[in-house]
């Protein structure tokens, strides 16, 4: 297997060589990488930004900035977490890179649509940038974009909103590619229950990305004409509504909370029954509950409304459905834990950052509950409760679950190991910053502290100083974990086709894969998640 | 892997007759609209829109033809859209 030539040394189309291979490739493993070090940097910046945002509020009155920058950077800290960092992370990275050979198949459906993606995406980032530097000033409108002051702000706001639309674009055309792959280039002998779980949650993922992007696309359109010919769409003054803006805007941006914790709950569901041994547990009301809540997910969005003068009737039945979406998470949940009742546990980093990934996943589905339900929402809406409950699910859910894809599926991409000790330790010092950071802020929140306001009042100065120092022990933990990784680029330990005793496809093939993917024609298992012809594999030999 | 769908080939003649259909229903939509029907005035003229829209999918975008998954697709996308507007204009009733 060793003399089989890896994808970094073949290019696709052949006979590209240097940089060429790289940006015209077709092959959807390089276009992972690619996303890789894109996505990277943008969590990177916006990750700095944050970190100055919590600075300025460990004291009250001006630390760092003033109050016009404030607005700016929890602004940019939004859109480039959500559009650059959340959004793209799992389905354009791991989903590139391992849906293709989940499904055994050598690539994409469409190889030039998908560098088409990677390259909108890249133009998106660079029209972002460009918004920040360019016509009055860094956008202030936080990520929401809401309408009046999106369409009054005299700050860039038109070329950050057609950098989102062009970003979305590139992510409609993920969604489109993976759905079309997984019909369309299957191997013909795997039925749709012998899919592993990370693919079917990419489906899922991809239909919401497939539907709802275009009505923000739209919505962010209107904006642009709003702004630049005041039409009236959401000026009352002109006959329009802005609680229409919203509810255009929620449409989307509610079930795209879903496009980003749905392919993690897919990479948990992969790396827990791998690490305990043992078949998945309700493997069918999983992939059943990935569709449920892109189904339920995409029916709730007004429950960002309450306060926002929608109908009492609205009011009801959004509130009713939100409870909809608790069913298939909690269904999830339960399926991980039950699969590690009685299973043969070995910790290993991946493990570790998804058991972290379930605490605090839980965390934020309750508190999400607590923000469904209307009569508990009016009091803590626009909150730092809600800051913390949305971070919980998105960091505490989606970050850790990346993070545990970065650690499960490293040795396949690159085709080495890494030392374990560094990776546990950042984990640990990441969750407990985190812990530090966003449980004061729940407090806070309940406290009646309002979010994005640039000062407070000196009864939540201790809540935010607490915040600000978790902020940065959850960055050094970041910092540990990701230099880990980097170095083990350096300090070479080659890994072996399947380091972890996994059962899915990926695992088949050498670390790293070849071009195309299979040199043999893969063997399809009855249940993708079947361990009884997996021997010992200790990972205490691998460290 | 589903398997490829094979499109039976359409006859000229039955091409021709449902884009007769459709200018008729051109006709009947411009026709109505004429005639004062009250309450039914939007219902009908959208009906007939709707029966116009129905069959261009079916017969010229092969949507008779082709498999479940595809059809499955459509009639979900369709779904959200009705959804996703019905609920906006739901709040807009009561508010």
């Amino acid at each position: 297997m060793t003399a089989i030539p890896s994808f970094f040394t073949q290019s696709s189309p052949p006979g590209l060589t240097g940089i060429k291979a790289w940006l015209l490739t077709h092959d959807h493993k390089r276009l992972g990488l690619m996303y890789l070090y894109a996505v990277l940097f943008w969590f990177v910046v916006a990750m700095v930004i944050g970190l100055l945002i919590r600075t300025e509020l460990m004291s009250q009155g001006r630390t760092i900035m003033g109050p016009g920058m404030y607005n700016s950077l929890f602004t940019l800290h939004g859109v480039i977490m959500i559009f650059l960092f959340v959004i793209p992370a799992i389905p354009a990275i791991f989903g590139n890179f391992f849906l293709p050979i989940q499904l055994g198949t050598d690539d994409v459906f469409f190889p030039r649509l998908n560098l088409f993606s990677w390259y909108l995406f890249m133009f998106g980032g660079i029209f972002a940038l460009v918004a920040l530097f360019t016509g009055d000033g860094f956008p202030d409108t936080g990520w929401t974009f809401y309408v009046p002051f999106s369409v009054q702000s005299s700050s860039n706001v038109g070329l950050t909103v057609s950098a989102a639309f062009i970003l979305g674009m590139s992510s409609m055309l993920t969604g489109l590619n993976f759905v079309t792959t997984f019909h369309r280039m299957r191997d013909k002998r795997m039925g749709l229950m012998q899919i592993p779980l990370f693919t079917w949650s990419l489906y899922a993922t991809a239909w919401v990305q497939i539907l709802a992007t275009p009505v923000i696309s739209i919505t962010f359109v209107l904006v642009v004409m709003e702004r630049l010919l005041s039409i009236g769409l959401f000026d009352p003054a002109r006959g329009g509504d802005p609680i229409l803006y919203q509810h255009l805007f929620w449409m989307y941006s509610h079930p795209a909370v879903y496009i980003m914790i749905l392919p993690g709950m897919g990479v948990v569901s992969e790396i827990i029954p791998v690490f305990s041994r043992k078949s998945i547990f309700g493997y069918k009301a999983i992939v059943w509950s990935s569709m449920g809540i892109a189904i339920a997910g995409s029916l709730v969005w007004a429950h960002h409304m309450y306060t926002s003068g929608m109908s009492d009737v609205s009011v009801f039945v959004f509130s009713l459905l939100t409870f909809l979406v608790a069913i298939p998470s909690a269904v999830k949940v339960f399926s991980w834990v039950a699969t590690m009742y009685k299973g043969s546990i070995e910790m290993t980093p991946p493990l570790l950052l998804s058991l972290i990934f379930i605490y605090l996943f839980s965390v934020g589905g309750l508190t999400g509950l607590v923000l469904g339900a209307v009569g508990t929402d009016i009091h803590v809406h626009d909150t730092h409760f809600v800051v913390a409950h949305f971070h919980f699910v998105m960091f505490g859910g989606t970050g850790f679950a990346f993070l545990a894809a970065l650690h499960y599926w490293w040795p396949k991409m690159f085709g080495i190991m890494y030392p374990f000790r560094p990776a546990y330790i950042g984990a640990v010092l990441t969750a407990v910053g985190f812990l530090f950071h966003y449980v004061p802020m729940l407090i806070l929140g309940l406290q009646g502290m309002p979010r994005r306001y640039y000062d407070y009042l000196p009864q939540y100065e201790t809540g935010n100083f607490l915040a600000g120092f978790g902020g940065y022990l959850l960055c050094i933990g970041l910092v540990v974990m990701f230099v880990n990784l980097l170095a083990s680029l350096r300090h070479r330990v080659a890994a072996p086709a399947d380091p972890w005793g996994a059962t899915t496809l990926e695992w088949r093939v050498p670390s790293p894969p070849p071009v195309h993917n299979f040199v043999d024609k893969p063997e399809i298992m009855d249940f993708p998640y079947d361990f009884r012809q997996v021997g010992d594999n200790s990972a205490s030999q691998r460290s | 892997m589903e398997h490829e769908t094979v499109h039976p080939p359409m006859s000229y003649k039955a091409l021709a007759a449902v884009l007769v259909a459709l200018l008729l229903l051109t006709v009947v939509t411009v026709a109505v609209s004429y005639v004062d029907l009250g309450f039914f005035n939007v219902p009908v003229a959208l009906g007939v829109a709707c029966l116009k829209v129905t069959l261009v999918l079916l017969f010229f975008m092969h949507l008779k033809y082709e498999g479940p998954i595809i059809v499955f697709s459509f009639i979900g996308t369709v779904t959200f859209l009705i959804i996703m507007i019905g609920f906006t204009f739901w709040d807009v009733a009561f508010r």
